[in-house]
């Protein structure tokens, strides 16, 4: 497999690339050379686990942005059963930069929305690159408001560069759209689990991500404006956009620091995209796990929990 | 320019070029959109809005709240909630100084001013952005402020209004800026639950995520004339679309068109529009 090595991994691409080459003479050759294949397949485990230790904030932006990272789809076949797609806002369109609909997780139904971006160049402009358009969110809202009159859970995926920003999206609302979805998610009468599975752009992620407890994937980002953006408007030049991300702080491990995340799932040694069905069992025990916590609170109590979760946040001094 | 200071190197020499932009400030001002030049005290009275073209300036937090209630029985709510750099953020220059540039150039703690009042007789809160404190941007303390003026028409049983004026979430807060969005908008079902109105007025400008939480969650939504109103700013639009956008996009009246506000109100007449919109969602005789 082609791994589609980042700039900070050229180390690991060139070992991966001579044990390839050791391989390739391996099967033609008398000589038995596996004991070299695998020492050297140990250094390049060890070689990652090193780089992989002291990722920049900026470089954990890259990993969340991997062309090859699993995307929601790629969750939904691997951690849900019997998907049924809901389509449109009943208003407008059918935005597929934004994907909903009933499914079970071991057998119990729930609701699940999530951010779609495209795999190829084809797709990618069909789901305009995961960033959803009002009536996305809308469709969503519609899911949500569903979710609570049939008592289904919520679990909503994130992964967006952030909300359309284009003249028709403007003018039929995206101001609206997400802020109603803000209010509605703050008040609905059912459990809902949030997790940031790959980019968690502004407030086109805040939009689906209103939530009980909220998760985060160990190489996504979520923050308020893109590295680049930050860059470019405090630091006058969209190139310092890694520094921008180191003073955001935008990866699961700092934020879970900041005690603004619950719960970071593990990934795979390299990345999600190194092994999606691993990444899936983790991500699924994760959401079984909370889920099962916060379906044992009566549901007054849940969103009481949920509404000061949201007051506190906040730093000032009084 | 004289021998001397043609003498002195070009640093110094802009040095004191500005030192003396600065001195006579304050007595004339000039209309940003028909060029006229305006008496500042005339244009004060006016509510900073131009005699000659009806031109809406910005009105800081302050003048605002002041021209809007009635002057008895103010009391300002939250003024002790002051900011703190939490990140210990640091872009060129460092948040904490970027605060205390701010709160020098504006005598504010923060972009947000909340107070409750009378307008005509009416009781409420008001709400209102003060823009020249780093673009009105919403930080912590704007949404804990926000949400004390919720709380205080829970306790007082009184309708909330907010003057919008806001480039959007404060970078300098990272994600605490973004869950203020959250946070403020989560505080409003509480008001909508109790069946008390809010009115938001949307003024120049309303962007990002300002515009994305309270200020779009208003029973009735109220914009100054030519207000630049929006999700995404015309800028980052223009460079995605890659065309130029249409004359008057993202203005209130383009707004009104769109069916995403209830009305253009002249700044003028906003204690009178709003007065009598409450009277009647309350149930009480026109003020």
């Amino acid at each position: 497999m082609n791994l589609n090595f980042l700039d900070f991994e050229q180390p690991i691409a060139e070992l991966e690339a001579k044990i390839e080459e050791l391989r390739y003479v391996g099967s033609d050759n008398e000589i038995n050379i596996s004991e070299e294949i695998t020492r050297l397949q140990t250094k390049s485990r060890d070689l990652t686990r090193s780089i992989f230790t002291g990722l920049k904030a900026a470089q954990v932006a890259q990993l969340a942005r991997h062309p090859q990272r699993p995307y929601f789809m790629d969750y939904i076949e691997r951690i849900f059963e019997d998907f049924e797609e809901l389509h449109g806002d009943r208003a407008y369109a059918d935005d597929k930069a934004i994907v909903g609909g009933m499914a079970r997780i071991d057998g119990k139904p729930i609701m699940i929305i999530g951010q779609q971006k495209g795999r190829d160049t084809k797709e990618k402009v069909q789901r305009n690159f995961g960033m959803p358009r009002p009536e996305g969110y809308r469709k969503a809202l519609r899911l949500m408001e569903m979710a609570e009159k049939f008592k289904l859970p919520l679990l909503t995926f994130i992964d967006t560069p952030g909300a359309y920003p284009g003249v028709g999206a403007e003018e039929r609302g995206q101001s609206e759209a997400i802020a109603r979805n803000l209010f509605v998610m703050s008040k609905l009468q059912t459990p809902i689990i949030s997790t940031v599975i790959g980019e968690g752009g502004s407030g086109g992620a805040l939009a689906i991500g209103v939530c009980d407890r909220l998760l985060m994937m160990q190489y996504s980002t979520y923050s308020v404006i893109s590295p680049e953006g930050c860059a470019s408007i405090l630091w006058k030049s969209a190139e310092k956009a890694a520094e921008a991300a180191e003073a955001m702080g935008l990866t699961a491990d700092r934020l879970k620091e900041l005690e603004l995340v619950d719960t970071v799932i593990e990934e795979p040694l390299g990345g999600a995209h190194r092994d999606v069905d691993i990444t899936a069992q983790n991500m699924k025990a994760a959401l079984l796990q909370t889920l099962e916590h916060l379906q044992t609170l009566p549901t007054d109590k849940l969103l009481e929990q949920r509404y000061s979760r949201l007051m506190q946040f906040g730093n000032y001094t009084e | 320019m004289n021998w001397f200071t043609k003498l002195l190197p070009t640093r110094i020499r802009t040095e004191s070029s500005t030192e003396r932009k600065s001195v006579p400030e304050g007595l004339w001002s000039k209309c940003n959109s028909c060029s006229a030049v305006l008496y500042r005290a005339d244009l004060e009275r006016n509510l900073d809005v131009c005699p000659k073209c009806d031109h809406h300036m910005r009105i800081g937090a302050r003048h605002r709240i002041d021209s809007f209630l009635d002057p008895e029985d103010r009391v300002e709510v939250g003024s002790n909630l002051k900011p703190v750099d939490a990140l210990k953020f640091r872009d060129l220059k460092k948040y904490k100084d970027r605060l205390l540039q701010a709160q020098k150039a504006t005598g504010e703690d923060d972009a947000l001013v909340v107070m409750k009042g009378k307008v005509k007789g009416v009781p409420l809160v008001v709400a209102s952005f003060e823009f020249k404190f780093m673009g009105g941007s919403m930080g912590s303390v704007v949404g804990e402020r926000f949400v004390r003026a919720v709380n205080t028409c829970l306790e007082e049983n009184i309708p909330l209004v907010c003057f919008s004026a806001s480039g959007g979430a404060r970078m300098q807060e990272a994600l605490f800026s973004l869950m203020q969005m959250a946070k403020t908008s989560a505080a409003l079902t509480k008001l909508s639950q109790r069946h008390l109105p809010y009115i938001s007025v949307l003024t120049d400008p309303t962007m990002g995520g300002v515009s994305a939480s309270f200020a779009m969650l208003g029973d009735i939504h109220i914009a100054e004339p030519n207000a630049l109103i929006g999700f995404a700013g015309p800028r980052v639009i223009e460079q995605t679309v890659r065309e130029t956008l249409p004359e008057g996009f993202q203005r209130s009246e383009f707004l009104l068109e769109r069916g995403a506000i209830d009305m253009v109100v002249d700044r003028r007449d906003l204690r009178d529009k709003v007065a009598n919109l409450l009277s009647m969602m309350q149930h009480t005789t026109a003020a």
